[in-house]
Formats: C-alpha cells, sequence, structure tokens
C-alpha cells in the first residue's frame, strides 16, 4: 500500500498541532519548540512527496535542516539575550513593541 | 502488512508526542517528548526510503538542536513555570484557525502516487505513474531505486546535491557562518 | 469736414488692400488707445503709492492718456468715415491673443472697431478728457489726487475695453471693470463710512445685474457654440427662431444685466447714492460712460432683441417707466446731485425706449447728447459746490454745500457757470435748437410710430412725453433756486464766492458748445434743412449695424412707421410745447416758493414727502430683499453650513477620522508576540485558500 497519502494526512496533522501550540503556550521556548514540529511536519511532506516526484524532495529537506538549525541556534540566542533583559521568557510581559 | 502495522505505530506515536509537547507545563519534558516526535519521523522516514534523511534526522534534529534546547531550558533554569496557558479569548481564537487549517490539510491523506499522476498528466489516459514519474526520473537520472543500487543510499543525495543544488549548497554554508556569528554575538553578556 | 478725408486719401477705400491697411493701422492704435489710459493708471498709482505729493506730474499724466487716446480715436474715425458704409462682416477685428481656448470654447482678447464701438469711442474719450481736465482744478486740494487721477485711469481703460470689445466675455470683462471703478471712486473718501457703503451698495446691487449677463452668456453659448459678436449676430437668424423663449430669455437677462449697469427699475437705486464721489465722477461714471453701457449693449445685441419683440416691448417699457417714476422723484429732491442724479436715470429711461422700441441709432443719439449735457450739468453743479465749499470753509460753517436751499442767486458770483448751466437746461428739456430736442423728439418720435402696429408703445410714447414735462420742470426749479431769486448762502459767505478757474471752466465751456450744436449729429430728415447743408447722419452712420434687425422688424411686423407730414408736424408741436410749459412751469413755481435755506426748512408733507423719500423703495428692499437675505446667509450658509458642515463634517470630520483609523490600527500594535503569530497564521490560511480555491 502506498505511504504517501497517510503520510501527508500524519504530517498535516502534526503541522496543526504546531500551529495550535504557537498559539497557545506562552514560553518563548515552547513556542520554539513547536515551530520546530511544525518543520518538522513540512520535512515528512516533502520526504512523502519523494516518492512521487523524486529526490529533488529529499535534497530538499536537507536543506531544511540546515536552516533549521541555523535558525535554532540563532533564535534560542535571542531568547537569552530577552531572559538577561526581562528576567523570563514569558512572552505576555515582553511588549516593548507596543505601538 | 507488517510495514504499514509498523508505520501506524510510528505515526501515532509522534502525533501523541506532539500533542505532550504542547500540553505539559515543564518545558524539559515538552524538550524530551519533542525528541520522541523526530525519533519517530525518523523511523517514517525510513519506512518511505529516504534512509540518508532518516539517519540526519536523529544526527542533526534530534542529537544536536534538540540538546541545545535542553541546554537553553536549563541554563535559563526553567522550572515548572506557571500555569503559562493563554486565557480563554486566546484559546479560542486558536482553537478557531487551528480547525480551520485542519481542514484544509488532513484531506491530503486521500493523495496516492495514482492520483497524483492523474493530477499531473491532466488527462486520464496517460495518467500511469510509470509513465508519468519514472521516465522523467529516468531521463533526469535521479531514480531512487535505480539510484541507490549503483551509488549507495548517500550516493542518492549527494549526486543532485554536489550537481544540480551546488550554488544553495554553498549559499547553505554561508548561512551556518552567519548564524554561528550572529549566535555568539546575541548570547555575549558584553558586546 | 472733406479737408481731412483728402489728407487720408492714400488709403482710401477701394483701392486694393484698403481693409488689410485698415487693420493694421487700427491693430497698433488700439493697443495704444487702450494702453495709454491703463498706463496713466499704473503711473499715477506708483506716484499714488510712494510720492503722493507730485500733483503736478499727475496732472501732466492723468488728463495726458486721455488726450492722447481721445486724438489717436479722433484720427481713425476720420479714416473710418472715409469707408463709412463698411458691412458688419468687414468691421475691422483686432485678435490680440487666444484667452480662453478650452475646448469648444474659444474666446479671443479681441477688439472690433466698427461705426457703433466708434461712437462710443469717442463720447468715452473726448467727454473724458474734458473730465479729467475740470478735475485738475476740482481736486487740486484733495489730498488723494494722485489716487484719483490713477482710478479715473483705469476707469476710462476698462471702458474703452467694454465698448470695443469684440466679444461678449470681452465686454463682461469691460463692464466688470468699469464696476470697480465706480465702487472705488464713490467710495473715494472712504473715511466717511456712508462714502463706503454707497461704494458697496453700488457694486453690489451692479453685481445682480451681471448675474444677468453671465447667464445671458450661458444661453448664447448653449444656443450658438461661440460668443464674438461677429458670429453670433451674423448667424442670430437662423439659429434662434424669431420671438422664441431661448432669444426673449437671452435678451431678457442681458436687459436685467442693464437693469443694474444703467440704472433702471429695478436695480437703480445705487445711482443716487452714488452721489457721494467726487462730482467729476458722478459726470463722467454716473452720466456720460458707465451707466450707458447698457445702453451700448443694447444696441449691440439689437439683432437679438429684434428677434424677441417680447423683450423689446419689455425694454422699452421698463424705459418709459423709469423714465417718469424717477422724474417725479427728482421733482422734491433738494440736493443738487441728487436730482441731477435722479435726472440721468429719467434719461436713461428713455434711451431704453429708444434702443427698446429698435430705433437704435435714436437711442445713441440721446446718449450722446445726454453726455454732453449731462457732464455739463455735473460739472457746472461741481463748479457750484466747489464755490460753496470753499465759502463755507472760508467761514468755519457746517452746513451742506449741495443743498440748493442754501443757495440762490448764484448768477451774479458765478456767471460762466450760471450762463452754461442754462444752455444745458434748455437742452435737456428739449428746447430746439439744442441737442436735446433732436434727440429726445427722434425717440418719442419713434416710439408713436411703433405704436401704429403695438399700441402698447402710444402707451410708452405718452409716459416719455409726460416725463419730458416733468424734466423741463425739475430742471428748471434747480436752475432757478440755485442761480435765481436771493442768495441764502450767508452775508459772510457771499464775501468769498467767485467762479472757479479756468481749469474748470474751460471744459465747461467746450461741453456747452456741444449741447448747443450736437443737434447736428442726426439732424431730421426735413427737406428745408438738407437745403442748407448736407448733414451727416449718425442713423446713416449706423445703418449697417442696424439694417439687419431692420430687416427681421420688418420681418415680424414690428417695424416703426416713419411719420410724415401734419403727424410729424404735430409731434414735434406738442413736444416744443412740453418743453415750454414744463421750464415755465418751473420758473414760475419756484420764484414764487419762498425758500429758506436748509437748515430752517419746514418737514416734509404728503406726497411730497413720499417724493422726497424716493417712494421709500430703498427701505422697502432693505427690509424684504436684504434682511431676508442676510439673515439666511447668517444662519443658514454660514452658521449651518460653513462652520457646521465644512468646518465641522469636513476639516475636523475628516481629521476625527484620521484618528479613529489610527486608533484602530494602534490597537493591533500590541508589541506582544502571540499577537503577531496569530496574524501570520490568519495571514498563511488566505494565502492557502487562495492556492486552494483559486
Amino acid at each position: 500500500m502506498s505511504l504517501v497519502g497517510p503520510s501527508l494526512a500524519v504530517s498535516a496533522i502534526l503541522f496543526t498541532i504546531g500551529v495550535l501550540g504557537v498559539l497557545i503556550r506562552r514560553n518563548a521556548i515552547i513556542i520554539f519548540m513547536c515551530v520546530e514540529l511544525m518543520l518538522n511536519a513540512v520535512n515528512l511532506t516533502f520526504v512523502a512527496l519523494s516518492l512521487v516526484y523524486g529526490l529533488t524532495g529529499q535534497v530538499f529537506v536537507f536543506f531544511v535542516m540546515t536552516v533549521a538549525a541555523a535558525e535554532a541556534a540563532v533564535g534560542l540566542a535571542i531568547i537569552l539575550a530577552i531572559f538577561r533583559h526581562h528576567r523570563s521568557v514569558d512572552l505576555q510581559n515582553i511588549n516593548l513593541l507596543r505601538g | 502488512m507488517m510495514a504499514e502495522q509498523l508505520f501506524w505505530f510510528f505515526a501515532g506515536t509522534a502525533i501523541a508526542a506532539a500533542l505532550l509537547v504542547i500540553t505539559l507545563r515543564n518545558p524539559i519534558a515538552s524538550a524530551f517528548c519533542l525528541i520522541v516526535t523526530m525519533l519517530s519521523l525518523a523511523a517514517i522516514f525510513f519506512m518511505l526510503q529516504a534512509h540518508f534523511i532518516g539517519a540526519v534526522q536523529i544526527l542533526v534534529y534530534a542529537g544536536a538542536v534538540m540538546v541545545l534546547f535542553l541546554f537553553v531550558i536549563m541554563l535559563l533554569n526553567l522550572g515548572r513555570g506557571e500555569s503559562d496557558r493563554k486565557r480563554a479569548p486566546g484559546i479560542l481564537a486558536a482553537v478557531l484557525l487551528v480547525g480551520v487549517l485542519a481542514s484544509q490539510l488532513v484531506p491530503l491523506s486521500g493523495y496516492s502516487r495514482e492520483r497524483l499522476a492523474l493530477e499531473f498528466s491532466r488527462s486520464t489516459l496517460l495518467a500511469d505513474p510509470a509513465i508519468v514519474f519514472d521516465s522523467t526520473m529516468n531521463a533526469a537520472g535521479i531514480n531512487p531505486a535505480r539510484a541507490t543500487q549503483e551509488r549507495g543510499v548517500p550516493g542518492d543525495i549527494a549526486m543532485p546535491l554536489f550537481q544540480q543544488y551546488l550554488i544553495p549548497f554553498e549559499l547553505t554554508s554561508i548561512l551556518l557562518l552567519t548564524a554561528i556569528v550572529g549566535a555568539v554575538v546575541l548570547a555575549k553578556r558584553r558586546i | 469736414m472733406h479737408l481731412p478725408l483728402a489728407f487720408l486719401a492714400a488709403l482710401g477705400p477701394g483701392q486694393p488692400g484698403w481693409l488689410e491697411n485698415l487693420q493694421e493701422v487700427m491693430r497698433r492704435d488700439v493697443a495704444l488707445i487702450i494702453g495709454l489710459p491703463l498706463l496713466g493708471f499704473l503711473l499715477n498709482g506708483a506716484i499714488a503709492l510712494w510720492r503722493p505729493t507730485a500733483k503736478a506730474a499727475v496732472s501732466v499724466i492723468g488728463p495726458g492718456v486721455l488726450l492722447g487716446s481721445f486724438g489717436l480715436s479722433l484720427m481713425r474715425f476720420l479714416q473710418l468715415a472715409s469707408a463709412w458704409r463698411i458691412a458688419p462682416e468687414e468691421a475691422p477685428v483686432i485678435n490680440l491673443w487666444s484667452w480662453i481656448p478650452v475646448g469648444k470654447l474659444q474666446v479671443d482678447f479681441a477688439f472690433q472697431i466698427d461705426q457703433l464701438s466708434m461712437v462710443m469711442l469717442l463720447v468715452v474719450t473726448g467727454v473724458g478728457s474734458l473730465i479729467h481736465l475740470f478735475s485738475v482744478g476740482y481736486m487740486k486740494s484733495d489730498p488723494g489726487y494722485a489716487r484719483y487721477f490713477a482710478y479715473l485711469n483705469l476707469f476710462v481703460a476698462f471702458m474703452l475695453v467694454l465698448v470695443l470689445g469684440a466679444s461678449f466675455p470681452m465686454m463682461f470683462i469691460g463692464w466688470e471693470g468699469v464696476g470697480l471703478c465706480s465702487y472705488l471712486l464713490i467710495g473715494f473718501w472712504f473715511t466717511d463710512k456712508a462714502n463706503a457703503d454707497a461704494g458697496k451698495k453700488a457694486f453690489v446691487v451692479n453685481r445682480i445685474g451681471d448675474f444677468g449677463f453671465l447667464i445671458a452668456m450661458f444661453l448664447l453659448w448653449q444656443a450658438f457654440g461661440t460668443l464674438s459678436f461677429k458670429e453670433v449676430f451674423e448667424r442670430a437668424p437662423e439659429v434662434l427662431p424669431a420671438g422664441g423663449a431661448m432669444v426673449t430669455a437671452i435678451t431678457l437677462f442681458l436687459f436685467l444685466g442693464c437693469t443694474g449697469k444703467s440704472a433702471q427699475i429695478p436695480l437703480y437705486t445705487w445711482l443716487p447714492d452714488a452721489m457721494a464721489g467726487p462730482t467729476p465722477v458722478s459726470a463722467l461714471i454716473h452720466a456720460a460712460t458707465m451707466v450707458t453701457a447698457g445702453v451700448y449693449l443694447v444696441a449691440r445685441a439689437n439683432i437679438l432683441f429684434a428677434l424677441a419683440p417680447t423683450s423689446q416691448v419689455v425694454v422699452a417699457g421698463v424705459g418709459a417707466l423709469t423714465a417718469l417714476f424717477a422724474a417725479t422723484i427728482g421733482l422734491r429732491q433738494y440736493d443738487i446731485k441728487k436730482v441731477l442724479a435722479y435726472s440721468t436715470v429719467s434719461q436713461l429711461g428713455y434711451m431704453f425706449l429708444g434702443v427698446g422700441t429698435g430705433a437704435i441709432s435714436a437711442g445713441i443719439f440721446h446718449l450722446v447728447t445726454h453726455a454732453f449735457f449731462k457732464a455739463l450739468l455735473f460739472l457746472g453743479s461741481g463748479s457750484v459746490i466747489h464755490a460753496m465749499h470753499h465759502a463755507y470753509h472760508a467761514t468755519h460753517r457746517q452746513e451742506d454745500a449741495q443743498d440748493m436751499r442754501n443757495m440762490g442767486g448764484l448768477r451774479t458770483y458765478l456767471p460762466v457757470t450760471a450762463g452754461l448751466m442754462i444752455i444745458a437746461t434748455l437742452a435737456i428739456a428739449g428746447i430746439p435748437p439744442f441737442a436735446g430736442f433732436f434727440s429726445k423728439d427722434e425717440i418719442l418720435t419713434m416710439a408713436f410710430g411703433r405704436g401704429e402696429h403695438q399700441p402698447v408703445f402710444r402707451l410708452f410714447w405718452a409716459m416719455g412725453a409726460t416725463a419730458a414735462l416733468l424734466t423741463a420742470f425739475y430742471m428748471a426749479r434747480l436752475v432757478v433756486m440755485t442761480f435765481f431769486g436771493e442768495n441764502r448762502t450767508g452775508a459772510e459767505e457771499r464775501k468769498h464766492l467767485h467762479e472757479a478757474p479756468f481749469i474748470m471752466t474751460g471744459p465747461l465751456l467746450v461741453l456747452g458748445i456741444l449741447s448747443i450744436a450736437g443737434g447736428a449729429l442726426n439732424s431730421p430728415k426735413w427737406k428745408w434743412l438738407e437745403h442748407w447743408f448736407t448733414p451727416y447722419r449718425l442713423e446713416s452712420w449706423l445703418h449697417p449695424l442696424t439694417s439687419a434687425g431692420a430687416r427681421i422688424a420688418q420681418g415680424l411686423g414690428t417695424t416703426i412707421r416713419p411719420q410724415e407730414g401734419a403727424t410729424e408736424h404735430a409731434l414735434v408741436a406738442l413736444a416744443i410745447v412740453i418743453a415750454v410749459l414744463g421750464l415755465a412751469l418751473g420758473v414760475a413755481t419756484t420764484l414764487k416758493a419762498r425758500t429758506v435755506p436748509a437748515h430752517d426748512a419746514p418737514a416734509e408733507a404728503g406726497l411730497w414727502k413720499v417724493l422726497y423719500n424716493k417712494y421709500y423703495v430703498d427701505e422697502l428692499y432693505e427690509r424684504y430683499i436684504v434682511r431676508p437675505v442676510v439673515s439666511l446667509s447668517r444662519v443658514l450658509l454660514w452658521k449651518g453650513i460653513d462652520q457646521g458642515v465644512i468646518d465641522g463634517g469636513g476639516v475636523n470630520g475628516s481629521a476625527a477620522l484620521s484618528r479613529a483609523l489610527g486608533w484602530l490600527g494602534s490597537r493591533l500594535q500590541t508589541g506582544q508576540v502571540s499577537v503577531y503569530v496569530v496574524l501570520f497564521v490568519v495571514g498563511a490560511l488566505y494565502v492557502l485558500g487562495m492556492v486552494a480555491w483559486r
């Protein structure tokens, strides 16, 4: 049985869960982890479709992972900087951009 | 049979762990659940014939990125955390949005190779997936089955990576350099 | 008259290229004729602003430019006289530049010289020059000397634009411009509020008339697609059905403009108040030139009026009524200038009676003769007022120098003025052989003649005749009260009364001569006259311009039946009898009545009171027209619309709206990442929807 369909469904569910997490949680790091979850779901989509369209999908996953790693590093550095300033990572209190 | 059940097992694990990620209060616990999700996904990758990617998933994602997350959580000494869910209106909006998103994405499960071939060729006559996909893949020389026989699993990826996608590859290395510098600068105590 | 023509024989008609030659010469001269007074305005204005005491320079520039203009006009007249049969299509049009080229509306800044504009040109520059010279003496001691001449020159420039304009908008420029200068000059001594108010009143009432002119121009453009005189008048018989609604509307609106500018009922009320200005101004603007602009307009557009017999009846009727109405008011006025003002209104009524009947040349003839004797009357009264002022100034008494009850027996002190005023009175009363007789008689005869086919004109004739009687009466009253009887000015003052200097009496003399001899311009077709000399007749001079109208009248059955033989003699005799009778009554009544100086005079009573208060027309206008309009403007337009809607709704409202939108926008900028994430997701969903459901 082809695994493409179910993989796509799983990916969709994971992505949705990731979005839900981003919207619901207040802790910056948890939100960041949910973003990683979304990225993973998308990776699953790419890989599933590489079974149909060819290896390009997997190459793309390669790049996505690289970028995700870089992004994780920089993002966590930012969170560290914010934490030093505010003494907490609760996003409700970080509203200096308010206007 | 075996493959299918294995698939559903891992899929279920991934989804359950993802739900735990967004519901647990302790950040460390969330991080560990995320690791579980990633490992399950790696297994699924293997089942989808993406061996190299599966391996890299474990190595990079579960092994490096999540470790970084754990380091930061422990560095910040985030404890249990108070109830850090948003208030009702926010949750309501979130659920609504997510419901819409789900309704869009989940029907994707109906897709299969045959169906995609149908849509790809836009006619029913030539909608044989073998013709539509395999011939192009053969022409481009990236048919996964054959390539694996000749070059081995990493070789599959390496060929397009260093031929067609060389420039993005190089750019990615610069991106990583930028990220390193950025992370170091941002996290220093004093610039 | 033949000598100058011989001098210009080189450019005579019949020679090839003559018309083009004429056009070239005219082009250069028109610019000069109008440009000289304009230059005078600029120079005098500059002097007024920076060196108001340089009176000598102004005395040279002010009248000088006028005399220059007059000289040029005279030369061109003599040249044109040799070609006096130019058809309207051939009249030189000097196009200076294209003024309004907007889509289908093409209006050029162009001037036209033909027989009618030539007549007006000579009157304006000629009488204008005389009045300028008079002003040099009259305004000598006034601190605003330079300003006065600047305004006066500007007025002449605008008046010239009015009479020389080649299209309705050009004429309108002049029309508005003279209205402006009238305002400036009436309120010349603006430090006295009454004078400033009089100026404002003149301008505002004129404006009402101008509205009519504008509407007429709009209608004309709608009917013809052009506004230049040549084209409109050429095509008028084809475009506008005779007697139709369109042409009647156009002519009636034009006439509304005339009632404003030429002080006819119902818009005459500004003219008596305009006497607040210096007397030479009253002479020039409110006797000889500006107020005649309306008559000129009707004469110019005589084809349109010929096509609308209803309008002609209206014009003639309003003219006759005004003539009678104003004459009755003049019977009981004591201010010498006010009498003359009402006399002007009345005489303008005559002119409109003339042009309304279709007798264009008769109306214009009366315009010319009226310019002579009315200017003479005003300037003469100016001379009298000048003397009275001087006398009161010397004795430091505060009396009204213009009130005739303070005068009397002045002929011993101002003999030249008195003699000339008597001549002018004889002229205006219509005693032959003075100028007024010929012109007035012509108008009345024409009205009578038209009455053959349209009996209502007989009524107008009767009104005109009655007005003539009253005119003679009140003019005689004026002369007797001022110059005869015993002097009421006061013993002290008498020592200071003296004749005006020559700079003032000189122009009076010239005008006197013209008042006597002016009748020769349009001498009637009497065989025994033609025995003596071949007269140049104004009617023949204007014939090319009026022939089309006459033909239309023939077609419509509205012609004037010329009177012959017995009827003609009877009418003439009647006119003379009326004039003599009026004068005699006036002299007798005034001599008999015991006039007392103004401050002792008893209040008026009964009918005399009504006449003295000018039938309370001003008060009626004030109560029923002015006040409602003012309160409407204040309440509805100012407070309601301007403050409420435009300021409150528009200006402040749009600001409030911006602020509200900004506030809404600012609610979006919470600074919280979670909110922004929500927006991301919404955006992503939108894109997804677009892609999925294209």
